[in-house]
């Protein structure tokens, strides 16, 4: 029986390897793993508070192998792309990168990533789920257009952190530290080009680094050597999370239910609602969702997603939220919560309906001491700002901490 | 001549913390320091370039997080990093990691004695409980036990119900522990020596007395009860430097219109008949104020900058006979590259929190006898930290500097005075210990900083050096301290008051002193509250 167990090796149900496995591997000795796309994928790799202050502090590393690479190239490229996205693409210059997102025709968010623009034939648009079917849905009536995925060909981390790019300077990326924020530049590696952005998903300063698969363990070693006095070390999934929100970035699974995986009537979002009207640009040619939009633009959106901060520690996750302290009147709920150790607050972000955002905002936190289970109703002051924001984030040269 | 709302001798952090309380309430309020530079003993300074040594205080885990959030220190540029892989070393080769995973911590400690490795569990639990107790006194007025009024009853009540949720058996517990020399207290849960160590050594630190000594058994409580983002007993590093705390509390500060002046130490708190009317300074510019508050230690206030003729009788002695006994040193080293240590993994997270050179008990005691008879002990206690091996902004890349506290160094010799040929060779000892357990140190050293307490009255002001304004023993603690009678913050003079550790909840950089008086001075001038309430541990 045992035999015949150990013959099958489930390769079709393990999760892969990423390009960095081997190194990842090794230093994540408490094996916390979970996975991303079908790719094994670091949960944390020594402590997840250690890593979170890695980044807020000195640096870290996040391997987004994983991360789904379109390549889409052709003379229309370019309309294909700006037809399915909300914002302007003819506006991105070469060599820049910008933020999008993507509706389906009710106005609702499917997905959302970056877009960069290597040339005016050939974008890439990176984004954390599979979409080829979108993608190949978005082209239609285009000609000129190839739509390639590059997802397992290409090896990429992002590196993050206020040493990030003495870390870089220090690899010999000449002149790194004028690249601006969301610039795309080339360097040679080892006779391979190596692609930089300055990207990323902290609210600190850092860039993406892409690379051949082939050039992926050398290209590891080399950024870790640079880094070994700059305080480098690798950062996991739950590192990721509490940096992200802290910057005030949303996440599909907490923020928005992706709208062609969403089955419950209106569970997903709009760009308006997730905050993100800055997005959406009415101006430019008919894309997808934009009648929805505009409606919704002028009737306002039923809930807006909402920075708060909460009296007390207890993180909010999952609460309810009501208009007064007793909880009579139910306003909307906290997407994510958590302690923020670099702001020293309790932060949240939440979906609040709009109408009530003038008014007071309580938050019915639950939590657990010893097996018992506690609640508390705690005030919420709406916050405007990122809870981290720091002025070497958008700083131009790049400090080097 | 313009008069201002408030005075407060002293830009050390609790200092600045009093000063921007009352400013926030609306208060027209100016910080006079004598030194050039601000932060008292939460200061960072670059004494040779490209090192900047935190060199005073060093690691951080009281500050109080309500101040830190409320005051909004992390827009003013304060970040705290937590640490982690301290290691206790002891005479015969060692060691003892405290690593972060509850895991291998078990795993650790169960090479010593399996017994020590459970027992870790009940001590913890046990610790944590008293801790949390003590906690919800910090950011509180100690009540004055002999008062009727309401506010008062009203503490004492707060404090009498918090006791009774602890149960009958605990507070029979309560009084005991603020009794016991920490190792007595230690001896009801370990049988290793090392890991019993490991524990007294916070018992003595700052403090003239040993792990023997009753009393000490509080100290080790109070080293342990705080917390970084809710992690109790861990401790952290302040980005840029314990001098980051004092810049961003001044920052909120200034940002509420408050005024700082540096050189500008002060001669004589100004008197007129039974009232305090402003401050001289040391340059004779006389300033006006509503109030003055005293940052400087109660001995140093009452004795230095007042006259004694302006007080009234029994204060001053209370103030000569103040216990602040100066007993530790410091000694702060610029390296060349990262010191290697015998017997510890070569990791990136083991060595990286304190470096605790504690020997033995018996080699602590003895440090501790050498103290009693006038001298710095020959083979000290040494908690050493390397703070650039976390902090990218205090030594260039691949440079380090090590911050080593000295525990016992006395304020005054039995042999005569300080002198620099003593102090050298003082710090001669510490460099001597360290390169004991790491071969190859000396050949690392760039510079150092060598500091008695003698250095340390001279430069930031505290009595004989001591790092918490007085000792933390119970005839000294709560509604005793500084003196009984005198423990909100409210001095013998009108319009006077005290905001530093001299007074409760004492030192440890907590801004918890300066926040607690400036809530009593906004009652005196009936100006709303400021000081946000600690409601961190109220669940």
């Amino acid at each position: 029986m045992t035999s015949t167990m150990s013959d099958y090796d489930f390769s079709s149900e393990r999760p892969k390897p990423s390009h960095f496995q081997q190194r990842q591997d090794e230093l994540n000795i408490h094996d916390a793993w979970s996975s991303w796309n079908g790719y094994k994928f670091a949960e944390y790799f020594y402590d997840v508070e250690f890593e979170y202050f890695c980044v807020r502090n000195t640096c870290g590393t996040y391997d987004i192998c994983p991360m789904q690479k379109y390549h889409i190239t052709g003379a229309d490229a370019e309309k294909m792309l700006d037809r399915m996205v909300t914002r302007d693409v003819t506006k991105i210059r070469t060599n820049r990168a910008s933020y999008v997102v993507w509706c389906n025709d009710e106005g609702r968010l499917i997905d959302d990533g970056t877009i960069f623009k290597l040339g005016d034939d050939h974008f890439i648009l990176n984004c954390g789920s599979p979409c080829s079917a979108w993608l190949d849905k978005s082209a239609f009536g285009f000609h000129d257009i190839t739509i390639d995925d590059k997802t397992d060909d290409v090896a990429a981390m992002a590196l993050q952190g206020p040493t990030s790019c003495a870390v870089l300077k220090s690899m010999g990326l000449e002149n790194i530290e004028s690249a601006k924020p969301f610039s795309i530049n080339f360097f040679d590696f080892q006779n391979a080009r190596l692609m930089v952005s300055r990207t990323g998903f902290t609210g600190d300063l850092g860039y993406e680094l892409w690379i051949d698969h082939n050039l992926a363990i050398p290209l590891w070693d080399a950024v870790y050597k640079a880094g070994h006095d700059l305080g480098i070390h690798p950062y996991g999934d739950q590192a990721t999370n509490m940096l992200r929100l802290e910057a005030g970035f949303i996440m599909p699974g907490y923020e928005f239910n992706e709208a062609l995986k969403t089955v419950h009537f209106e569970h997903d979002q709009t760009p308006f609602e997730l905050n993100l009207g800055w997005l959406v640009d009415f101006k430019k040619p008919h894309f997808n969702g934009r009648r929805a939009l505009f409606d919704e633009k002028k009737r306002g959106p039923r809930y807006t997603l909402t920075k708060l901060d909460i009296e007390g520690n207890k993180p909010a996750e999952g609460s309810f939220l009501y208009s007064n302290k007793r909880c009579t009147e139910e306003i909307g709920y906290v997407t994510s919560g958590m302690w923020s150790p670099a702001a020293k607050a309790n932060i949240a972000l939440a979906m609040i309906e709009t109408k009530y955002l003038e008014g007071e905002i309580w938050s019915e936190i639950y939590y657990e001491k010893e097996l018992r289970q506690y609640s508390k109703v705690a005030r919420c002051t709406i916050k405007h700002e990122p809870f981290w924001s720091p002025a070497r984030t958008r700083a131009t040269p790049a400090a080097d901490f | 001549m313009k008069r201002y709302d408030a005075i407060i001798i002293g830009a050390g952090h609790n200092g600045l913390t009093n000063a921007a309380y009352l400013a926030k309430a609306g208060l027209d309020v100016l910080v006079v320091e004598k030194n050039d530079y601000i932060g008292g003993a939460a200061v960072s300074r670059e004494l040779h370039e490209g090192w900047t040594y935190s060199n005073c205080s060093y690691v951080c885990s009281l500050m109080r997080q309500a101040i830190h959030r409320d005051l909004d220190l992390s827009r003013h540029g304060l970040i705290l990093v937590p640490y982690l892989g301290s290691v206790n070393y002891d005479d015969v080769g060692n060691t003892l990691i405290a690593y972060n995973s509850e895991e291998a911590a078990y795993l650790e400690l169960k090479r010593h004695s399996k017994h020590d490795a459970d027992s870790m569990f009940r001590f913890q639990a046990d610790l944590t409980r008293y801790a949390r107790l003590i906690r919800k006194t910090l950011l509180r007025t100690p009540p004055d036990p002999t008062s009727f009024r309401r506010r008062d009853i009203h503490e004492l009540l707060f404090l009498a119900k918090q006791f009774w949720s602890l149960g009958e058996k605990e507070i029979y517990e309560y009084v005991r522990f603020f009794t016991l020399s920490a190792v007595d207290f230690l001896e009801d849960y370990f049988e290793n020596e090392l890991i019993k160590q490991s524990k007294a050594s916070s018992g003595i630190i700052g403090t003239a007395l040993g792990v023997y000594s009753p009393g000490s058994s509080y100290i080790l409580l109070h080293h342990v009860m705080g917390d970084v983002d809710g992690s109790i007993g861990a401790w952290g590093l302040a980005r840029g430097g314990m001098g980051a705390i004092s810049k961003a509390i001044a920052s909120a500060f200034q940002s509420f219109g408050g005024e700082i002046r540096t050189n500008a130490g002060v001669e004589q708190i100004l008197v007129e008949g039974n009232k305090v009317v402003g401050v001289a300074l040391e340059n004779g510019d006389e300033i006006r104020a509503r109030v003055v508050v005293s940052n400087l230690d109660a001995k140093r206030t009452f004795t230095q900058i007042m006259d004694e003729k302006d007080l009234p009788p029994g204060i001053y002695d209370k103030a000569k006979n103040f216990k602040i006994r100066g007993s530790s040193g410091k000694v702060n080293i610029a390296l060349s590259a990262l010191p290697k240590f015998s017997n510890v993994p070569d990791n990136a997270y083991v060595n990286r929190g304190g470096l605790e050179l504690t020997g033995s008990l018996e080699t602590m005691e003895r440090a501790y006898d050498c103290w009693k008879r006038g001298r710095f002990s020959d083979d000290p206690y040494v908690e050493g930290v390397i703070p650039s091996a976390w902090d990218p902004t205090v030594a260039p890349p691949g440079k380090h500097w090590m911050s080593n506290f000295i525990q016992y160094c006395p304020a005054e010799l039995a042999d005569g005075p300080w002198t620099e040929e003593k102090r050298n060779l003082f710090g001669q000892t510490v460099v001597d210990k360290i390169a004991r357990y790491c071969p190859g140190f000396k050949d690392l050293i760039v510079h150092m900083e060598v500091r008695t307490p003698h250095e340390i009255e001279e430069e930031i002001g505290l009595t004989e050096g001591n790092i918490f304004q007085g000792e933390l023993t119970i005839d000294q603690l709560f509604f005793n301290r500084p003196f009984p009678g005198y423990a909100q913050y409210r001095m013998p003079l009108k319009h006077m008051y005290m905001c530093g550790s001299s007074t409760h909840p004492g030192g440890g950089v907590s801004s918890a002193c300066g926040a607690n008086a400036a809530r009593e001075i906004l009652i005196d001038l009936k100006r709303p509250n400021s000081v946000p309430v600690d409601d961190f541990y109220d669940e």
